[in-house]
């Protein structure tokens, strides 16, 4: 089957494109790219784009799947679809399922069901066995089942002896540890440490306890020469010791959620429990520097720490309520309105953190607009004026502090694997 | 004139009007506690829940007087917290609770907003009796009456607040309490008792309590909760006794005539002496009293709301 894009404002910074033009795809190949002549679009379906851009599929490093174990929160296919409605034809999903992805066989089952849907899924696997901090997981075996990173998100590698035998394991393979940057004896409370959770009464976390686990990680990716990847990055200090590790030649970098660059601990008052994530919420300051870090390149790319809970989860005391929220399907229009529209970040910049370097990050073959080419592209629609309802949402659960936010910008298609969805519908291409 | 809020969640949002309001009302039901039928038909009718998911036996107790000599229908409901993720959730309690028709509900919790999660949940009216380190509105109210009984005011008066005020719900509501009547709050204690950023709620800090006595009328000491004792925010009992009990021998020694208020229970030799906990300077007991009328007072201004 034949398709037509007409009227794309193509953005690929890698190949430094940023220009009005054409697709021409056939059996999901990009056959030509420009000018199409009325041969051209013979027996091809053609969309007229309307200027949107179109870049390279979106890669969402950074997804909770809850598949095995909490099925009924999200699925490989309930998620995946969530993804594709959000803009992103790649997710990296994290391992701290039940069981954890420390096997093989595990790796494969998530494989095994994302195989024939538009997102691909590349899982992460546990970086320690049963992500319990003891021994580390068999790394080669997870590697090659096709892990493309470990990481015991949740909870930080426990202690220095594991995370440098990890760093040191995972050299051969040329994967990142991922590190939910939290140290233990810090860690329990419900919100950031502040003037908000005195008011609140509920117990800190302060950001202290992450600021100490990223330069022991900092220190460690030095030492051992391994790759780090610092994920949902939310303090100014941490920013600060990335930045001037990446200065140093330190192999570590960075991803923000959208919630830690537009929201703050003043979120919290009230007690919404669709506020509380770990990281927590911080300060004003700390979403500047978060700002200033995607701006410079301290933060590599944008990921949405996707995780999904229950409404019976959800609904109870803040203090017994759960971590997390979804974000798939709110974080290209939060990225837009507070990025791109109040010229935090370029269009080019806003690609490069969402397609290009998370796929650099875990070695994924960066897709390009390249005749011969698989076409793997998110079709971006910069002005689309829109409101965030739940209800919506593709993702089995709706935690989403954002629900009714105003946002200006959206990811309105993607094509992948010889699939599409544009504005809603999916189709075979 | 009626209250501004249809319920008690705590002192950080209640207008000083509101409180005055209480207060005042607190006085008619201090008389009618003197009297030898120390009970009136207010509330007759109206069905008042204590929810206890915590441990407490004066507030319940003090609660479930105040509910009774207004005449109301007052129903116990203790649970232990532990039972919380066993079972029923508690949104479902509350709405089993809410369909019996109840009018008000007067809710103990060891998770900070409870009380306000409970608006959302029901129609009737929450009284909150203290949500986990948050606030304990009736306990400032019932601090603040006493106060104003023995000095005939409050503006201007200078209270501090001792012991471990990071983990206290007594303390925030009296800190928002006091300070929006007008009075001056200070705190006192060990640098780990004392929240990082208490400089943003406007109040001073002490950590010499000998100074907190010399520039204070009104020390109100918290009791120390043995639980956290160990390994955790002060070294020993017998150290933090020497430097934060509160004995005669530094009472006499700062010379001054000061009024202390404990919330209880107290911890003899601990945050406070014996000869203090039963001398002149303390009104410990005619808190007791005290909390009793002001309780009284929310429930009669709340139950009477339309």
């Amino acid at each position: 089957m034949k398709i037509a894009l007409k009227n794309c404002q193509l953005v690929q910074p890698q190949q430094k494109i940023n220009k009005k033009s054409n697709l021409l795809i056939e059996d999901g190949i990009i056959i030509k790219i420009g000018n199409l002549s009325a041969e051209d679009l013979k027996h091809a379906e053609v969309f007229d784009l309307k200027d949107n851009f179109v870049s390279p599929g979106f890669f969402d490093m950074h997804v909770h799947l809850r598949e095995p174990g909490r099925e009924d929160e999200e699925t490989v296919q309930t998620g995946c679809d969530a993804a594709a409605q959000g803009g992103f034809t790649g997710i990296a999903c994290m391992p701290n399922t039940e069981p954890a992805l420390d096997s093989a066989e595990v790796i494969s089952l998530i494989k095994e069901k994302a195989k024939n849907h538009l997102v691909e899924v590349f899982p992460v696997g546990a970086a320690t066995v049963g992500r319990k901090g003891e021994v580390i997981s068999p790394m080669a075996e997870l590697f090659n089942a096709g892990a493309v990173g470990f990481s015991d998100d949740g909870v930080a590698i426990k202690n220095a002896r594991i995370l440098k035998t990890s760093l040191e394991y995972s050299t051969m393979f040329d994967v990142p540890i991922i590190e939910h940057c939290e140290d233990e004896s810090l860690a329990g409370g419900a919100m950031n440490e502040g003037s908000t959770s005195t008011f609140l009464g509920l117990p800190p976390i302060p950001s202290v306890a992450e600021d100490l686990i990223v330069i022991r990680d900092i220190l460690m990716a030095e030492y051992t020469g391994g790759k780090v990847h610092i994920a949902h990055m939310s303090t100014k200090k941490s920013a600060q010791m990335v930045r001037e590790a990446k200065a140093k030649g330190i192999r570590v970098t960075a991803e923000v959620s959208p919630h830690h660059f537009t929201l703050t601990e003043e979120a919290v008052k009230g007690y919404n429990t669709n506020t509380k994530m770990n990281p927590p919420l911080r300060t004003y300051e700390d979403v500047e520097a978060m700002l200033e870090g995607l701006k410079d390149g301290t933060i590599d790319c944008i990921a949405s720490d996707h995780a999904p809970h229950s409404l019976e989860e959800k609904e109870m005391e803040f203090e017994y309520a759960p971590n997390g929220i979804v974000g798939l399907e709110t974080q290209i229009g939060l990225a837009l309105t507070e990025l791109y529209h109040k010229k935090v970040l370029t269009i080019e910049q806003l690609v490069e953190k969402f397609a290009i370097n998370p796929r650099k990050i875990l070695n994924i073959p960066i897709p390009k607009f390249e005749v011969g080419e698989r076409a793997n592209l998110t079709i971006i629609d910069p002005n689309e004026i829109w409101s965030v309802d739940i209800s919506q949402f593709k993702s089995k659960s709706k935690n989403s502090p954002f629900n009714k936010r105003l946002l200006k910008g959206k990811a309105v298609g993607v094509i992948n694997k010889k699939k599409m969805v544009l504005n809603g519908k999916s189709k075979k291409i | 004139m009626p209250l501004s809020s249809r319920h008690l969640l705590g002192l950080e949002t209640t207008p000083k009007e509101d409180i005055k309001l209480i207060l005042d009302t607190a006085t008619t039901f201090k008389e009618v506690l003197e009297r030898p039928i120390k009970r009136v038909p207010t509330l007759q009718g109206k069905t008042v829940v204590n929810l206890f998911y915590e441990n407490s036996t004066r507030t319940r107790i003090s609660f479930e007087l105040a509910e009774k000599r207004l005449s109301a229908d007052a129903v116990n409901f203790s649970v232990s917290t532990s039972s919380v993720s066993k079972g029923e959730t508690f949104k479902d309690t509350i709405r089993n609770i809410e369909a019996m028709k109840i009018d008000m509900v007067v809710v103990r919790h060891a998770a900070a907003g409870t009380p306000l999660y409970l608006t959302q949940l029901c129609e009737a009216h929450i009284i909150n009796a203290g949500d986990g380190i948050h606030e304990h509105p009736t306990q400032a109210l019932l601090d603040m009456y006493s106060i104003r009984e023995k000095l005939r005011r409050l503006e201007g008066v200078k209270v501090c607040i001792v012991g471990d005020i990071a983990h206290s719900r007594v303390a925030l509501s009296n800190i928002f309490g006091l300070k929006t009547i007008g009075a001056e709050v200070s705190v006192c204690g060990p640098a780990t008792m004392i929240p990082r950023n208490i400089k943003e709620l406007g109040v001073k800090v002490f950590y010499n309590i000998d100074e907190a006595i010399q520039e204070n009328d009104v020390l109100n000491i918290l009791r120390i909760q043995l639980e956290r004792k160990a390994g955790g925010n002060f070294p020993t009992l017998r150290e933090y006794h020497m430097s934060y009990g509160i004995t005669n021998e530094r009472l006499d020694k700062n010379g001054k005539d000061i009024l202390i208020l404990h919330p209880g229970p107290i911890n003899r030799g601990v945050e406070i002496s014996s000869e203090v906990a039963d001398g002149s300077h303390q009104i410990i007991l005619q808190q007791v009293t005290n909390g009793v009328a002001v309780r009284m007072a929310v429930l009669y201004l709340l139950g009477t709301q339309n």
